[in-house]
């Protein structure tokens, strides 16, 4: 919900960043990792990695599977494999989260700029 | 100071399309809606926020504003001289557009690709595969005794699905969710799973399997485990029993299916299911369609061309095979050398490998918003909202048409999708030489 709406007011916008840059955790992974909700965390795959912040699920429970927005943040991580499909393979993908205090979330723009090699 | 009220408007957010909006106007200016939803109602309050008013080329570094004029005559070059253009989007424009977008891709030889390749264009080969007995939303309405949604959540994606055409909706033969059964199937207990009679936790990538065994159960086959999926074979049978015993029974999936592994073949094991189930009583499936007007994406190209997406006129004549003429697939094999962009915002929306090359080559994009897409394209033109500024056919997701109407002005010297598409195919046919 908060990623349609926060889409709607502007993909610029820091509401759609605070929405979608975003990886969420179920509450008992949160803890024995030691991560605190609102701290900066790394996901990497097979395919690319990315920080955003750490968030609570609201739709636990789901332990060991972080739930990350479809968006700009979750695009730099995910496999481009279609299985004769078309489909990318977005869910389901295995992933490595680590704590990231020290790390910056990139913003939209220095996103794009990395995407399209500083066209 | 000019007031009016428009009863009746249609949402342009997801592909519930709801037609009963009341949208408030006031001196050109929409100020409220009622009957939407919070996404809807976001939509239609802000979609004038970071908006284009002008036509732009990035020169040294940056973009300069160029003439609408100038903006046709580059982008029909570009879409000319390229050996492989692919023109993709397309879910939050009109038919009227897409059509003319059909037209375009078949004059340069390129691929025409829409948003369903990333969400249910493996719902679409599965129906290839398998066939599917589907209805409208309205029958749904009226008659389902039991709703299930499978790898999707509409209280968060269609808000008011769940209210105006299933569980909760007042029907004539069914008077609201105490008349009704609702199961969800998802990987997390999500706030739609949270007002299920039944909710299954299906294992991550293993719907398959569940799908299987529940046809197995319904097919009173003997199940020689003692749980599917993390699902114990108790809590299948007890679905599958409850699946036969309703009178009218309705699945409806999301990308939970067609985005996990498996894809199609998921959506193969949710039809097959359903043929099953309608040896024994009545029962219907229907994805949960997401953006817009993407059904009528598929809806336009498959009339024109034969097929719903992914097709490719490099031979001079319509191709179709998802996973060699599909966008995702062209652009991570770095195969195309232009691409115009409509109404979408692929940048942000595919996996980097794909976006990487989209960014790379010549790209022009239509669309209404500054997006990731606009920021890195070369050309960029401004476009009117279909649905808020200009009329245009839309379809829902269970395929009934519906006329969007124009609230209100677009932007002075903004154009709609179908004025600046007619542009681009006038002028590239001139520069093909072709009559």
């Amino acid at each position: 919900m908060g990623q349609g709406r926060s889409k709607e007011i502007g993909k610029l916008s820091d509401e759609y960043a605070k929405n979608v840059g975003i990886c969420e955790f179920d509450p008992e992974d949160l803890k024995s990792l030691q991560i605190s909700s609102g701290q900066n965390v790394r996901v990497t795959t097979n395919h690319g990695t990315v920080v955003v912040k750490a968030a609570l699920s609201t739709q636990a429970p789901h332990r060991g599977l972080i739930f990350m927005p479809y968006g700009p943040w979750t695009s730099m991580i995910c496999d481009p494999e279609t299985h004769q499909t078309g489909m990318p393979s977005l869910k389901g993908i295995e992933a490595e989260v680590t704590a990231a205090p020290e790390e910056r979330i990139l913003t939209l723009r220095e996103l794009v700029a990395y995407i399209s090699g500083g066209k | 100071m000019v007031e009016k009220t428009i009863q009746d408007a249609v949402c342009t957010f997801c592909g519930c399309c709801c037609d009963n909006l009341e949208v408030k106007i006031k001196d050109e200016k929409i100020v409220s809606v009622r009957n939407s939803c919070a996404i809807s109602m976001s939509k239609f309050l802000n979609y004038d926020r970071e908006r284009l008013s002008t036509p732009m080329e990035r020169k040294n570094g940056g973009f300069e504003e160029i003439k609408f004029e100038d903006a046709i005559e580059k982008t029909a070059s570009i879409l000319a001289n390229a050996k492989y253009p692919i023109l993709y989007g397309w879910s939050l424009t009109s038919c009227e557009a897409i059509e003319i977008g059909v037209e375009l891709a078949e004059l340069v030889g390129g691929v025409i690709d829409n948003t369903t390749t990333t969400c249910h264009g493996p719902s679409i080969i599965g129906v290839h595969d398998i066939g599917e007995s589907s209805c409208t939303l309205g029958e749904v309405r009226h008659r389902a005794d039991l709703v299930v949604y499978w790898g999707c959540n509409p209280v968060h994606a269609h808000p008011l699905h769940m209210s105006r055409y299933s569980v909760q909706s007042k029907g004539r033969f069914r008077k609201g969710r105490k008349d009704r059964k609702l199961v969800v199937v998802d990987v997390r207990k999500t706030d739609t799973a949270k007002q299920a009679d039944h909710f299954i936790q299906v294992a991550p990538n293993q719907d398959y399997e569940l799908l299987s065994a529940l046809r197995t159960a319904v097919k009173m086959g003997e199940i020689e485990q003692d749980s599917i999926a993390g699902v114990p074979v108790e809590t299948v049978e007890e679905i599958a029993e409850l699946m036969i015993n309703c009178e009218f029974g309705i699945i409806f999936y999301g990308l939970g299916l067609t985005m996990s592994a498996g894809k199609s073949r998921n959506i193969d094991a949710a039809l097959s299911l359903v043929r099953e189930l309608n040896n024994k009583t009545k029962f219907l499936i229907m994805p949960m369609r997401g953006h817009f007007n993407v059904t009528g994406a598929n809806q336009v190209t498959a009339w024109q061309t034969g097929y719903p997406f992914a097709v490719d006129f490099s031979k001079g004549y319509p191709r179709y095979n998802p996973g060699d003429t599909s966008a995702v697939d062209i652009l991570a094999r770095g195969e195309c050398d232009a691409a115009l962009v409509v109404a979408s915002d692929p940048v942000s929306n595919f996996p980097i490998a794909a976006s990487r090359h989209l960014s790379r080559v010549p790209l022009v994009t239509i669309d209404p918003h500054v997006t990731p897409t606009t920021l890195a394209s070369d050309i960029v033109i401004p476009s009117s909202f279909v649905g808020i500024e200009r009329p245009g056919t839309v379809y829902r997701m269970d395929g009934v048409v519906l006329l969007t109407r124009k609230l209100v002005e677009p932007p002075k010297g903004v154009k709609s999708d179908e004025d600046i598409l007619s542009a681009i195919l006038r002028r590239t046919t001139e520069l093909k030489g072709v009559a």
